[in-house]
């Protein structure tokens, strides 16, 4: 192999996405909300090899400061911490709470998501353009969930957002890409990175957004609701390679009949 | 004795004796300003204002952090 040129594309090594200025290696982004405990919440993520991880702006518990802080488990040293909106129904919440995030962590990539009401808790649209506009013209960066909806989805990135990222399935759902052609024309119009966020149940789900030919995917209950988490983690770190040079490599053709893989010639008679 | 003042945080009233900053108020709380962050009705308090900001009575604080989510 001396002095041959990697004929193969790119290496893993070289391959990395960037969203906002800032390049990372991990495709995966994951959640840090749901597990048992923030022992196994920092275990997971370090297996996951994520290099962002998403966190959430709540109230402090006055009536117990000392307790351990997420911060203490996964540190934003050596994280990047987006700042999400989870929970947030209107663009006036989720616009408030990001600048409450800003403050806390003094940077300006973060997560927008406008809900609707359960159970499925789809994207509101029209909220989330409200939201985008207000943020983007503060000085915001913004990676927002979205509808599986190539005009939206061209909308917000037209809007000034960093990143789009449709849903696969409902969040938390594990239904996994409910709409994967839908998914695909996002991808294919979009000149800012594509993230499938939320609806991920398994590793298979994650190496086919992947393979689809997404930047990177997001996904939380997956792996903390996995039996064992950390375990998980290492099966979605390997999927989302495993579907990022599938979808370099170029899947064959499907054929609708067989076509054999051993020569027909020297057969014994 | 020192003046009280009747002051809402997170949703709980909560008597702070005056003069009292943002500042002091994270202080009484035992906060890590580092990993707080402060709105005071429905603005937002920067960091390098907290001793300069007083807490005046009627005051609507809001202190957040991050927490595990999705």
């Amino acid at each position: 192999m001396d002095g041959m040129q990697n004929q193969g594309g790119t290496t893993p090594d070289e391959d990395s996405w960037e969203v906002a200025g800032q390049r990372f290696r991990s495709r995966l982004i994951v959640g840090t909300g749901r597990y048992k405990s923030l022992e196994e919440t920092g275990e997971a993520i370090a297996a996951s090899g994520a290099e962002i991880v998403t966190v959430a702006v709540r109230r402090v518990n006055l009536s117990d400061p000392g307790a351990p802080m997420l911060q203490d488990f996964v540190d934003p040293k050596t994280y990047t911490y987006l700042p999400n909106t989870a929970g947030c129904h209107t663009a006036q919440d989720a616009v408030r709470t990001l600048r409450l995030a800003r403050e806390a962590g003094g940077w300006n990539l973060v997560k927008l998501e406008v809900l609707g009401p359960p159970p499925f808790l789809y994207p509101d649209m029209p909220a989330t353009f409200e939201a985008a506009e207000a943020l983007i013209k503060d000085g915001f960066q913004v990676m927002v969930y979205c509808a599986d909806d190539p005009l939206a989805a061209k909308r917000l990135e037209e809007m000034g957002c960093v990143a789009v990222m449709p849903l696969g399935a409902p969040i938390g759902s594990g239904l996994g890409l409910t709409n994967p052609f839908m998914l695909r024309s996002i991808i294919q119009n979009a000149k800012v990175p594509v993230l499938v966020d939320a609806g991920i149940g398994t590793a298979s789900e994650a190496a086919q957004a992947m393979e689809l030919g997404c930047d990177a995917v997001l996904l939380n209950s997956a792996i903390a609701h996995a039996r064992e988490p950390v375990r998980m983690a290492r099966a979605m770190k390997a999927a989302v390679e495993a579907g990022r040079h599938a979808y370099l490599a170029g899947r064959m053709p499907r054929n609708y009949s067989a076509d054999a893989s051993s020569p027909m010639s020297g057969l014994i008679k | 004795m020192a003046e009280s003042i009747e002051i809402t945080i997170n949703g709980e009233a909560r008597f702070i004796r005056q003069p009292a900053s943002v500042a002091d108020l994270l202080t009484v709380l035992s906060l890590d300003t580092r990993k707080v962050a402060v709105e005071r009705n429905l603005e937002i308090v920067p960091r390098s204002a907290y001793a300069a900001t007083a807490l005046a009575a009627g005051d609507t604080l809001e202190i957040v952090h991050f927490i595990g989510g999705g």
